[in-house]
């Protein structure tokens, strides 16, 4: 590595903020109302403290292991909710959308003399996906009906679909290994480990890619020690997740997709001109269209992604479960995605938010359904739990703005 | 369309013999109603030049008509002593005309230097934001306009005051190669100090060779910044001052009785 770059000046000599400015800056925004992540993990704290209590089985490898499976297709769903979220409209058709994905894949892998390769079914369900959002999306910027209007038409006529792609067959039962194994196997323990290093190695090298960056341009760098902090801050935490899982029967597949898509999309928001088009028309609209950017195209294509990620939620609900029915894509699949995306911390009001808001959010959501079915609680407790949950997400998010608004940052 | 100057230095023209923008007899109608009738009007680059009137004098019309949101009826519009059309706000940010309109259209939950380039961002090869060549300009073309109260370029726009808003909106007209900045009622919602800020900016923009139009009510801060006035008064230009040479009474004066020509339509107005 270092005989191919060129030398830069040492990151020492550069300017960096102290840390006690670092510390000043993060307390105002709290105060003025930017949490942040903040919230979330508290309330995920609180979360484990009570079931723990409750039930010395909540915090084990093997439930570890079942959370992460059985939040992973609310963490992808959530993904895509975030993108229309951010734009301050809202896709409630997000639940049969991921149901129509299911089904199809499955019907596509039926050993019926029809049978497609799977990467063939998988990319058609994709597909499909991809053409719904984005029938949505002109809808609803061409015509002029409010998102949620439509996306209310698209839930009940995508229930309509999964219906009439089932027909009199009731139940399909998966019949792909692949498509199966996304979430009923599990990365093998070694590999496991290298994934893991992989990842804080790949943050690491784009942090301090970053910092060469902006020390050769004389800007002002993060202090040194917060973005050791950030990194060894991962390396641990990731760590513990693998350690935790090998201990039981490793770290699923599906746990994988996850951190990827979180990645890759985290890149599309943060660091693409389309991303940052997002938040412009998401924080007002009219001065992204004068500034020349095309409002109604951003608003299809996020839409498009949204039912996309639908879709691989979809999928991935159908491998966990092993097949599909008639209620693919009903129950709690919708509410609690848009609730993921909403307590992991993203405004309801539009130009807020970060995709890691869906896995955080994904996985409260996760911990009280699991905690509480550990209890033995029903699902009518369940769902008056995750309400009032919800409730408090948003009611946290309405009381920062507040803040904000009071501290002038509104 | 990526290209850009730095807005310091190198943009010394004398005001010159030639203006940068010229409305010769410029008309238009919405139906029955004769929104602006002949007006004349030139901007010169190194001079701040007021249009002055009175609500619905014709002041925003003139506006939209030079941005190209309206089409003119008659009369032309000279460039640089040569006639253009312009047909949309794309056409006159080619010719390097900004306009900061009055509510300014910043994104609240956008920082600094991400509502400066808004919509012209600065990508790598590998198409991801070149955020640190995004900053450093920022920081340059607001150091060269003396823009020192804002703490940093990655605070969001929401924890800014009125004038370093308008401030960030000056900037950012400014930075894209535009020769003729109009400024929308720039001091219309500021306090003292902030439209004491907002004014210097506006006096360093024509320092540095700009030609800056500023559309204001306030006769106070346009004979503070001005060099020449000109009144628009029921869609027609009644007067013109060199603001050296005149006294706000005059300017008054001309706002509420200057002399109309006769135009069809507008007889009742004329005698109220």
């Amino acid at each position: 590595m270092s005989a191919i770059t060129p030398p830069l000046p040492t990151p020492a000599a550069a300017p960096t903020a102290t840390i006690g400015a670092y510390a000043r800056r993060w307390l105002d925004n709290v105060r003025g109302g930017e949490l942040g992540s903040l919230p979330i993990i508290l309330g995920l704290l609180i979360i484990a403290v009570v079931f723990q209590v409750q039930n010395d089985r909540f915090l084990t490898a093997g439930n570890f292991v079942n959370l992460m499976v059985q939040g992973a297709p609310f963490a992808l769903v959530a993904m895509g909710i975030v993108f229309v979220l951010l734009l301050g409209e809202i896709d409630l058709s997000v639940g049969y959308v991921s149901g129509v994905g299911g089904v199809l894949t499955a019907l596509l892998l039926l050993p019926d003399g029809s049978t497609v390769p799977t990467s063939v079914a998988i990319v058609a369900a994709l597909g499909s996906g991809v053409l719904i959002g984005a029938l949505h999306g002109v809808v609803i910027t061409k015509v002029g009906i409010p998102s949620f209007v439509v996306t209310l038409a698209g839930l009940l006529a995508w229930n309509g679909v999964v219906l009439l792609l089932i027909g009199s067959r009731g139940t399909v039962v998966l019949q792909d290994d692949f498509v199966i194994g996304f979430a009923n196997d599990f990365v093998p323990k070694g590999a496991a480990w290298v994934l893991m290093l992989l990842a804080v190695a790949g943050y690491a090298g784009v942090q301090l890619w970053g910092l060469r960056k902006r020390a050769s341009a004389g800007l002002v760098n993060d202090p040194l020690l917060i973005i050791g902090l950030r990194i060894v801050g991962l390396l641990v935490a990731l760590g513990f997740v693998v350690w935790v899982v090998n201990q039981d029967r490793g770290l699923p597949y599906v746990a994988v997709l996850v951190g990827v898509l979180l990645v890759f999309w985290t890149y599309v928001l943060r660091r693409t001109r389309f991303g940052r088009h997002v938040y412009a028309v998401g924080g007002n609209a009219e001065a992204a269209r004068r500034a020349g950017i095309d409002v109604d195209r951003i608003k299809i294509i996020c839409f498009a992604i949204c039912s996309l990620m639908a879709v691989v939620g979809g999928i991935v609900l159908a491998s966990r479960l092993r097949s599909v029915d008639t209620n693919a894509g009903g129950g709690a699949i919708l509410l609690y995605s848009i609730a993921a995306a909403v307590i992991g911390g993203t405004s309801l009001f539009g130009g807020r938010g970060h995709i890691k808001a869906a896995l955080l959010g994904a996985l409260v959501i996760a911990s009280i359904d699991n905690g509480l079915g550990l209890l033995g609680l029903s699902s009518g407790t369940k769902f008056v739990v995750t309400g009032v949950v919800l409730l408090l997400a948003v009611a946290v998010d309405s009381i920062s703005r507040r803040g904000r608004e009071q501290s002038g940052r509104a | 369309m990526t290209e850009t100057t730095d807005a310091g230095g190198s943009r010394e023209r004398s005001p010159g013999a030639v203006p940068i923008l010229e409305l010769r007899g410029v008309s238009k109608r919405f139906g029955a109603v004769q929104a602006l009738h002949e007006v004349n009007f030139d901007v010169r680059a190194g001079e701040v030049t007021a249009l002055v009137g009175d609500n619905g004098a014709g002041k925003s019309v003139t506006i939209k008509c030079i941005a190209g949101i309206y089409p003119i009826d008659e009369g032309e519009i000279l460039w640089d002593g040569r006639p253009v059309t312009i047909s949309g706000p794309k056409d006159s940010a080619a010719l390097g005309i900004e306009i900061v309109y009055q509510d300014l259209a910043l994104a609240d939950n956008l920082d600094v230097v991400q509502n400066m380039y808004l919509g012209r961002e600065e990508v790598t090869p590998l198409r991801a934001l070149d955020e640190t060549k995004m900053e450093r300009r920022c920081s340059e073309t607001l150091a060269s306009l003396s823009v020192t109260t804002i703490r940093s370029v990655r605070q969001t726009v929401a924890g800014l005051s009125g004038g370093q808003r308008q401030s960030i909106a000056v900037a950012k007209a400014v930075m894209w190669n535009s020769r003729l900045v109009i400024l929308d009622e720039p001091t219309a919602a500021l306090g003292v100090a902030q439209t004491r800020q907002v004014l210097d900016l506006v006096k360093r923009l024509a320092e540095q060779g700009l030609a800056v139009m500023l559309v204001s009510h306030n006769l106070h801060d346009i004979f503070e910044v001005a060099d020449n006035i000109t009144v628009l008064r029921l869609g027609q230009d009644v007067a013109r001052f060199k603001t050296s040479e005149t006294t706000q009474r005059e300017v008054v004066e001309a706002i509420t009785a200057g002399t109309l020509s006769t135009v069809p339509g507008q007889e009742e107005e004329v005698q109220a």
